[in-house]
């Protein structure tokens, strides 16, 4: 029996065909994940994602712990509000989970995770906290809303709290709370918006008032090629726990410096660091006709170099395009085989598209 | 809740196959499968003159979501194919029993056709499935 969110009920309403995902059932899309994408993309759009973890950190080894438990340093945090996206691993260097963690004050932090991880990375981050003085809440109490799109922010900050109201003024990546509401100028899609987390017995009527003022519901299947074409990882997809950062493409999230601070997995990955073996993470954007598609493999001539990690089809750009692991002396293009057939792909850097457009030249 | 066009036979894999009377037959997707698979982004056709055996394989019709097989309700050979998809392959979610139209084929053995479900066989099929 799958979980349901506290917004179930309007998805149905709203004509949602729900899918399971990570445990939850979930809305794949309300009649066409196309339009959903562009609503997004030239609008406003909202999804629920409520089925991802909110984790309070509080205490006060909790700024040790951090630093202890993520690749990325929240050292870098200085100002209240201020997030981090950072890679969670294990004692190979291989990613337990991807996560945003915000800096709410020196003994308080806030996480959150994906959903499928949830009971795995609660488990990982109570047996990492021996010796660190914390205490870990998951505040299932809270719904999560994601409302993006270049309308976005225009379109939510009239339904906000007057404090909230001052969202607007949120540079990319900060958050502002006010009680148990919580909003965040981060997102999954490219485009500008919100991420709020909202009091569960609030969410419905939130929900409701977003779309009463123009904000259209897209479900997952939207969120996939929005994220997709935005560069951006998915975990259990592009990475999982036998990958490390360094060949998902997240070598940038791998905070190095102090060289004294010992994170979880960073023996391993300073190997991996200087292996010139190690896989390339790469964007495809398919010349030939067809749809790239998950695990697809690759070749360069009769040699195979590596596989699909995420694909689909790219409503921005009207082309195929993917995330792929390859061997390092990739070229600038290579073959996709599609049931059978060898079909050519341009090999480029992610991301593909982000506000409203195209950012490749094809 | 399906509501079948009466001139045609169907598929249990779910294309429609219409005798045209001139000894041609037209086949593509319900309207029913276009909603299970979602928007489509790409259609990949027979060729003309392509031979195909009643049950296998010939097109292959890719959704946001997946790939999915169209199988020949009928052996025959391939007269025509319907262009207009290449460059829009929507044109199957807009109009799947009309202008959304896959391939013609002229049939071996119109006695395959028997064999076949009429509207009201796939009406019962698809409520069975819902």
């Amino acid at each position: 029996m799958n979980k349901q969110t506290v917004l179930y009920p309007k998805h149905q309403q709203m004509g949602a065909k729900l899918v399971p995902f990570g445990g939850w059932d979930m809305p794949l899309h309300y009649g066409s994940q196309l339009q959903e994408h562009h609503q997004v993309r030239q609008d406003a759009g909202m999804f629920d994602v409520s089925h991802m973890t909110v984790v309070d950190l509080q205490g006060p080894g909790v700024k040790s712990y951090l630093r202890h438990l993520l690749a990325n340093d929240i050292d870098r945090l200085k100002n209240q509000g201020k997030a981090l996206y950072s890679c969670m691993l294990n004692e190979q260097g291989g990613v337990v989970d991807d996560l945003i963690v915000y800096y709410l004050g020196d003994e308080w932090y806030r996480m959150v995770v994906n959903a499928g991880t949830t009971e795995k990375d609660l488990a990982w981050m109570e047996k990492q906290s021996a010796g660190f003085e914390l205490k870990l809440t998951p505040r299932r109490d809270l719904a999560m809303i994601a409302v993006q799109g270049p309308n976005a922010k225009s379109k939510t900050l009239p339904l906000l709290s007057e404090k909230l109201q001052q969202a607007g003024e949120l540079k990319p990546f900060n958050a502002l709370a006010d009680g148990d509401w919580f909003v965040a100028s981060t997102g999954y899609t490219g485009e500008d918006g919100f991420e709020i987390m909202v009091p569960g017995d609030r969410a419905a009527d939130f929900w409701q008032a977003l779309s009463d003022a123009g904000v259209a519901p897209c479900g997952l299947g939207a969120r996939d090629t929005l994220r997709l074409e935005a560069g951006m990882n998915l975990y259990g997809t592009d990475m999982d726990e036998t990958i490390s950062p360094l060949e998902a493409g997240l070598a940038w999230t791998v905070a190095w410096e102090p060289e004294e601070r010992q994170f979880i997995g960073r023996e391993p990955l300073e190997a991996q660091r200087k292996d010139p073996q190690k896989k390339k993470f790469i964007g495809l954007v398919l010349t030939g006709r067809g749809v790239l598609r998950n695990h697809l493999k690759l070749f360069s001539g009769e040699q195979e170099i590596g596989e699909i990690t995420s694909g689909g089809f790219s409503p921005t750009l009207e082309r195929s395009i993917a995330f792929a692991r390859v061997s390092p002396d990739v070229g600038e293009s290579c073959d996709v085989e599609i049931r059978g057939k060898r079909v050519p792909a341009q090999v480029v850097k992610p991301p593909f598209a982000r506000q409203g457009k195209a950012v490749l030249a094809l | 809740m399906s509501n079948a066009p009466t001139d045609r036979r169907y598929a249990k894999s779910h294309e429609w196959i219409k005798d045209e009377g001139d000894g041609s037959l037209t086949i593509g997707i319900t309207d029913h499968a276009q909603e299970l698979l979602g928007d489509l982004v790409f259609v990949d056709l027979p060729e003309v003159g392509q031979s195909l055996d009643a049950g296998g394989d010939c097109a292959v019709v890719e959704s946001v979501k997946a790939a999915s097989d169209v199988y020949s309700p009928v052996s025959g050979e391939v007269i025509a194919i319907n262009d207009v998809l290449d460059g829009a392959p929507e044109t199957i979610n807009e109009d799947a029993f009309g202008d959304g139209w896959m391939f013609k084929v002229k049939a071996s053995d119109m006695s395959e056709l028997n064999g076949l479900l009429d509207a009201e066989g796939y009406d019962a099929l698809v409520a069975e499935e819902e």
